[in-house]
């Protein structure tokens, strides 16, 4: 088992871009945040990109409100060798820009007033990962940081970001919606032969179900939208390369829970199989054990106090401790599987803070936490 | 201050449909779990259905992924059983589909295209009113003699953050045509949903960020006209310090000589780095427990019947599910 050198990975030049990616709730944006002021602060030009901080995080970063462009992190205190720009994703903004960037004015206010637009704009499940990314591809693109870090979203399964496009690419290319309003006309599919009776069938049902209002406009939506989805399928492939470029390091953000790192597992598996760079596993929020006295002593210990009805004190710390070894013991165990399972992923642990972290002092030493110093 | 602990109220004992909602993180499936197993003590037939995909039962009861249909899970004592469904949307979809129109083969095919997960895509609230479509039928149907197929129906639902949205039938149907069969088999859902057969109950950790999504989802569900059932804290960890010493730990105030006093009263003589851990540890836990204490606060707000769970120190498998399904029964779950 190796360990995340996390300053030479922000230090390396080549870094350009660090993806934190993990199962829900395991602290990725607060790790996303603290790595980017670790690297400014280490004199890179660094721009983070957040996805849905809670509020306090997002005040340590000064980011008051949610705004679709960076901007420059300034803080009392803060004053890094390097830059440090922070923004939140605006899922809708990032897709509207989008719209009116790959359309004329007249067919952009079309499918911008859709309403089919704005369900899938605001609630499919796959949209915000696609914004993230492309996002992500216009920062890139800009040039103006040399590095750019990224949360993903708060999906339940950390997978998610990687098939969010093609799900969405799915749902906005237009062939399914064709086949729906009149399969008769959708020539050249080869499946239609074989299907049409049942699709048909299906067709008819699935208007009686959603009802023919919201058929109409989906239609309407994607006659509208046929043209730009050649240049959305083209950012997105852009998007996709530069995730498996050299420049890129894939950081995977887990709790030392079961579920986390079962997760974090189908993350790793799925990076080797894409060619994506993993650079390492951090483990977030262990409780490693800061007295060396085994629980068992400090048990009998506890007992004995307690019999004898003296040092309530002394016998609370000694229970307390002994809960901690039993926690640390489990965590290591739950790290221990998913090491033996992949031998070569290297690991960062990050000990849990007391308190939630809001300001940039809490940022800096997690930091400092991650980096092992 | 604790939240009052008044168990399993007549109320909820009644309701036939329990559906368990909590932030993520919380341990939602795995109190789902024993909450199904809880209520199958004493010879009940209770069925646990899951409708995120994740087949989280199967891993719980150590079973192989669950296919479409009601599989036995797990015995309880007295002779109950826990059936289990794994309702995917698909599935479910051409389930519906089917009773009305003949797709024959073509199911499968569609299947594969996309198209179905297309037509959920179309019309989002169409996922959920298939899910709670289904859910009824499990809940309402009968066997030959007019007895209901289960006593109890505990659902592995959304997150919080999505629960209301999901049992609001009502506004998903919005979106849906106005006329023909999936209207009138939402009609029945939404009686069900807003009856005293439904109870919605919220896990959660005395953590500030579940507790507070759990008052909102109160919130929310009290606007939406559902029924909160109960609050199950789940992963309750017991208390070490006097209750007296905790807001000076918190501030980092530990009377380290006392402790050294009392360690060596009982024959531990630790060198000053261990020391020095020891009261880290402590500082740590006071904070912990201050934490704790804010979220029983805030959480008696909500006035709901509460239940605890403990932390299980080596995590749950099989056998600890049926230790957290005593606790419950103890604590009235019935």
């Amino acid at each position: 088992m190796s360990t995340l050198d996390v300053d030479a990975l922000i230090d390396d030049p080549a870094t350009q871009v660090i993806v934190c990616c993990g199962s829900g709730g395991v602290g990725k944006t607060t790790t996303a945040a603290a790595l980017a002021v670790r690297a400014a602060e280490r004199g890179r030009k660094t721009v983070v990109l957040t996805i849905d901080p809670a509020r306090r995080l997002a005040q340590a970063l000064g980011l008051a409100e949610l705004g679709n462009v960076p901007k420059q992190v300034s803080v009392e205190g803060f004053e890094p060798s390097g830059a440090l720009s922070a923004m939140m994703l605006d899922m809708r903004r990032t897709f509207d820009d989008m719209v009116l960037a790959h359309a004329g004015e007249k067919r952009a206010a079309e499918v911008l007033a859709n309403p089919f637009y704005r369900t899938i704009s605001s609630s499919f499940s796959g949209t915000q990962e696609y914004m993230a990314m492309e996002k992500l591809g216009q920062l890139a693109a800009e040039g103006s940081w040399d590095l750019i870090v990224v949360d993903t979203p708060p999906s339940r399964s950390a997978l998610d970001f990687l098939d969010a496009p093609q799900r969405l690419s799915t749902a906005l290319d237009g062939r399914m919606i064709k086949l729906l309003t009149g399969p008769a006309r959708a020539g050249g599919w080869g499946l239609r032969k074989v299907v049409s009776a049942g699709f048909g069938l299906f067709a008819k049902a699935v208007s009686t179900i959603v009802g023919g209002q919201l058929l109409a406009d989906a239609s309407a939506f994607v006659q509208a939208f046929d043209g730009m989805f050649g240049g959305f399928r083209e950012r997105a492939r852009k998007t996709y390369e530069l995730l498996r470029s050299d420049g890129t390091a894939f950081v995977v953000v887990a709790a030392p829970e079961p579920d986390a790192l079962r997760e974090a597992s189908y993350f790793v598996e799925r990076l080797a199989a894409e060619s994506m760079p993993l650079s390492g596993l951090v483990v977030n929020r262990t409780h490693p054990v800061l007295a060396k006295l085994p629980a068992a002593k400090a048990l009998a210990a506890a007992d004995a106090l307690e019999t004898g009805g003296e040092a309530p004190l002394a016998a609370a710390v000694l229970r307390l401790h002994a809960d901690r070894v039993a926690l640390a013991q489990r965590e290591r165990r739950l790290v221990t599987r998913f090491t033996k399972a992949h031998p070569g992923v290297a690991l960062a642990h990050v000990p849990a803070m007391a308190a939630d972290v809001h300001d940039l002092a809490g940022l800096r030493e997690i930091g400092d936490r991650l980096a092992g110093t | 201050m604790t939240t009052p602990v008044v168990g399993w109220t007549e109320q909820i004992a009644r309701a036939r449909l329990h559906v368990v909602t909590g932030k993520g993180g919380t341990g939602k499936s795995t109190v789902a779990g024993a909450l199904a197993l809880a209520l199958a003590h004493g010879g009940r037939r209770v069925l646990l259905i899951e409708v995120e995909g994740r087949q989280g039962i199967a891993q719980l009861f150590d079973t192989p992924p669950l296919p479409y249909s009601e599989e036995k899970v797990a015995s309880a004592p007295g002779g109950g059983e826990v059936r289990a469904l794994h309702v995917d949307v698909e599935a479910a979809l051409l389930e519906y589909l089917s009773m009305f129109y003949n797709l024959g083969f073509a199911g499968r095919t569609l299947r594969k295209m996309g198209a179905i997960e297309f037509a959920t895509t179309l019309a989002p609230g169409l996922r959920d009113v298939l899910l709670t479509g289904k859910i009824k039928e499990c809940v309402t149907r009968t066997d030959d003699s007019g007895r209901h197929a289960y006593d109890a129906v505990v659902v592995d639902a959304p997150p919080t953050g999505r629960i209301v949205k999901f049992l609001d039938v009502t506004k998903a149907m919005a979106d849906l045509a106005k006329v023909g069969p999936i209207k009138g088999q939402s009609d029945g859902v939404v009686r069900l949903l807003h009856s005293g057969d439904t109870a919605v109950h919220l896990v959660t950790l005395l953590e500030e960020m579940p507790v507070r999504e759990t008052v909102e989802a109160v919130e929310e569900l009290d606007g939406a006209d559902l029924r909160p059932g109960a609050i199950l804290l789940n992963r309750v960890r017991p208390p070490r310090l006097p209750a007296r010493s905790v807001t000076a730990a918190a501030d980092g105030r530990v009377d380290a000589s006392r402790v050294r006093a009392g360690l060596e009263a009982a024959g531990l003589a630790l060198a000053a780095d261990d020391l020095d851990g020891l009261v880290e540890e402590t500082v740590e836990h006071a904070i912990r427990v201050q934490a704790e204490q804010r979220a029983r606060v805030q959480l008696a707000e909500v006035d709901l019947p509460a239940v605890e769970l403990p932390d299980l120190v080596d995590g749950v498998d099989t056998g600890a599910l049926y230790e957290l399904a005593e606790v419950l029964v103890d604590q009235g779950v019935r």
